[in-house]
């Protein structure tokens, strides 16, 4: 069958599908189970609204379920266990992690996720911010801040193309096509070869990053930004603040709660970072991160077990911001 | 606030630069992209693009026709015509000399002596006017070179070939459909199954629901990384192993918590007045959910829609574990592209050209929804 008709098929059976299961269901709980007349009407009204819910939630449930909190405990299950040849697992306990934690391509992933998580939070933050608040006081605010949140929607692979280019290395005589290049070549510099320079290529790497979450970190705190009380500026400039000063004893401190979620929020991506490393060195020149350095170990190496206990620790890494995300969603609740 | 007391005039200008400066940083890389998938490799290869978007100075090497053909003028030997004969119209000489030590000696207009009477004299559209004191013997033109200007010079030579050419090996055309064979299934069907999940947490009131919306902020953040194994072994083990089909359940569990978190987020906050009025007039959830709920909730519709077709659009881990097998058919552009990067490093006009194809229906999408996209994301994110 062609994928496309395959495709429209499948559509139309999943939105069919569940629009027939929630009528359906609902029909069969409002007439057939507990129908809202006879003798038991009160009661059976009761009932049906006491199920209702469930049905609504159920398929958002069993998907959830399967597709995201299973597979935490399976992994953890897989991280403590090995492979045998031929079929079914053998229980190592600590094993994978011991093995994982003798090989230095690990280490050197642990420390560039460190460096990433350093550094770009704090700089797509940074340029967000100045971004959000340059913006909102000239008239072309609006397409400006339209072409720098661009960036969000080209892909990461797509990102890394367009950064390869930038990086671009012609040997020393040539003509350099990457505009990095050229312009150091134009200042009487000397051509590099930006992505094989082990340590900083990881800031190059970086760099693709900051680009792309500068728009959306820019996005949030410029609607931060303008739900400041204007009062609270006006008072500042009637006590003779000056521009600096306004933005950041009264603009920022005002903000920080949007600051902190916007920087946790970047935070998870760099902890997830994949394809811009996967395209552009793949792990190579010493700018390897954790999950490269997993997908490395499930599908080249094909070692579930060593594989799994990298993506437990990735997991490890994100479990403070999972807390207070659920800590805080709670008190706002409340 | 432009005009408020305080702010000084020299500093406004400061800010006008500072967001140029930054929006040209911004833009650029893009635009490099853009401006080399329009090159001939050769172009790519000899300067940069940005030396594209300017006419460009280029030094050639041409030839006068035979002297053989010089006619007799008075006491002179005399040969005319145009340095551009063969084609090359459009350009336009800043210099010329006669010379490879002083490639451009003369300006166009002025006279080139070259000794023994000999003397050529070029206007800047490249007609010459060669003269000779004695009757010229046989044997090729002479030698000149010029300085000319070529006007910026563009081919969509490349999207013809990674599109549309049959015997193109990339297979970017397949990639592009499959792309979009993949995101439009796991685009719709994760949103109807969230929008009545939203609604059962926003609406209704059961025990537990403080924990369940607890728990969907905890999975909007758990990494994908973890599911990789786990599903895939689930998916061999009901049978569909890897296809489409498995690509968009999965596409459609990781997208729930975000779809159902945004969705619950701008349910909760419509008039209760409404449902209230609704419930008294005997509609029942159902009805409410079809008729006013989903009808109201369409900009957070739309908002998880663009964000789930720009996700799946863009994706690279899930395809790669969840959709290409070992026959290589059902490749999506990011795959592609990764494979080129790899492979032919060099070819940057297919490289280039390639990767805008995938980069450019996100970025239609980008532009034309841009509102609902900003509001999805201070939906989901400030609080």
């Amino acid at each position: 069958m062609h994928p496309a008709l395959q495709g429209v098929i499948t559509i139309l059976l999943g939105v069919g599908g569940c629009v027939g299961y929630f009528y359906l269901s609902n029909l069969l709980l409002d007439r057939v189970f507990f129908p809202p007349r006879g003798p038991n009407a009160g009661r059976n009204i009761n009932r049906a609204n006491m199920i209702r819910p469930w049905l609504f939630l159920l398929p958002a449930l069993i998907a959830l379920g399967l597709y995201l909190a299973y597979p935490v405990v399976e992994t953890m299950r897989l991280s403590l266990t090995d492979r045998v040849p031929g079929g079914g697992y053998r229980w190592v306990s600590g094993a994978n992690y011991a093995q994982m934690m003798g090989e230095p391509k690990f280490w050197e992933a642990v420390r560039n996720n460190f460096l990433w998580l350093l550094v770009v939070p704090a700089l797509s933050t940074a340029f967000g911010l100045l971004a959000a608040q340059l913006t909102d006081r000239i008239r072309w605010g609006s397409l400006a801040k339209s072409l720098i949140f661009m960036p969000m929607a080209i892909s990461f692979v797509g990102a890394a193309v367009i950064w390869r280019l930038v990086y671009d290395y012609r040997g020393t005589g040539d003509e350099q096509i990457g505009i990095l290049n050229a312009i150091v070549v134009g200042l009487g510099g000397d051509a590099q070869a930006w992505l094989t320079i082990p340590f900083w290529n990881n800031f190059f790497l970086m760099a693709v990053l900051i680009w792309i979450q500068t728009g959306f970190a820019m996005v949030i705190l410029s609607a931060a930004l303008r739900g400041i009380p204007e009062e609270t500026v006006e008072a500042a400039i009637v006590d003779g603040a000056g521009p600096f000063q306004i933005f950041f004893k009264i603009k920022v401190p005002q903000i920080m709660g949007t600051i902190v979620v916007v920087w946790t929020t970047i935070t998870i991506v760099v902890l997830k970072i994949f394809d811009i490393v996967f395209a552009m060195t793949n792990g190579q020149w010493e700018t390897q991160v954790l999950a490269n350095y997993m997908y490395d170990k499930l599908f080249r190496a094909n070692d579930w077990g060593v594989g799994s206990a990298a993506a437990m620790v990735i997991m490890l890494l994100v479990t403070p911001i999972l807390v207070w995300n659920v800590w805080n969603a709670r008190k706002e609740m409340r | 606030m432009d005009n408020i007391a305080g702010t000084k005039s020299g500093l406004t200008w400061a800010v006008h630069i500072s967001v140029a400066v930054l929006v040209i940083l911004w833009l650029f890389p893009t635009v490099g992209l853009l401006v080399s998938s329009l090159r001939t490799a050769d172009q790519i290869a000899t300067s940069g693009w940005w030396k594209a978007l300017f006419p460009q100075e280029q030094v050639l090497q041409l030839r006068t026709g035979s002297p053989e053909e010089a006619v007799q003028e008075g006491d002179i030997w005399v040969l005319e015509g145009n340095l551009f004969e063969n084609g090359a119209e459009g350009l336009s000489i800043r210099a010329f000399g006669t010379s490879s030590r002083d490639v451009a000696a003369y300006e166009p207009g002025q006279t080139a002596e070259m000794g023994e009477g000999e003397a050529i004299t070029l206007t800047d559209n490249g007609a010459y006017r060669y003269t000779f004191a004695e009757e010229p013997e046989g044997g090729r033109g002479q030698r000149v070179f010029v300085t000319a200007v070529t006007p910026p010079e563009f081919t969509l030579q490349n999207y013809y070939r990674v599109l549309f050419d049959p015997s193109n090996r990339e297979g970017m055309a397949k990639a592009f459909f499959n792309t979009l064979t993949v995101a439009i299934p796991a685009t719709i069907i994760p949103i109807l199954i969230a929008a009545f999940a939203a609604y059962a947490l926003a609406w209704m009131d059961f025990p537990g629901r403080a924990l369940l919306i607890a728990a969907i902020v905890a999975l909007l953040v758990v990494p994908l990384q973890l599911a990789l194994i786990p599903l895939l072994k689930f998916h061999n083990t009901i049978g569909i192993g890897k296809g489409y089909l498995g690509v968009w359940l999965a596409h459609t569990g990781f997208g729930l918590p975000l779809a159902i978190y945004l969705l619950r987020n701008y349910m909760v906050g419509l008039p209760r007045d409404i449902i209230e009025n609704a419930r008294v007039d005997g509609a029942s959830d159902f009805q409410i959910f079809v008729r006013i709920i989903l009808p109201l909730s369409f900009p957070a519709l739309a908002s998880f829609a663009i964000f789930q077709f720009l996700w799946t659009w863009n994706d690279l881990l899930v395809a790669l574990v969840f959709l290409i097998d070992a026959t290589g058919d059902t490749t999506v552009m990011t795959r592609q592209i990764v494979e080129l990067l790899g492979t032919r490093g060099g070819n940057w006009e297919i490289l280039a050209t390639s990767a805008f194809v995938s980069i450019a229906v996100p970025l239609v999408v980008f532009f034309a929804m841009q509102r609902y996209l900003v509001r999805g994301l201070l939906a989901g994110s400030v609080k």
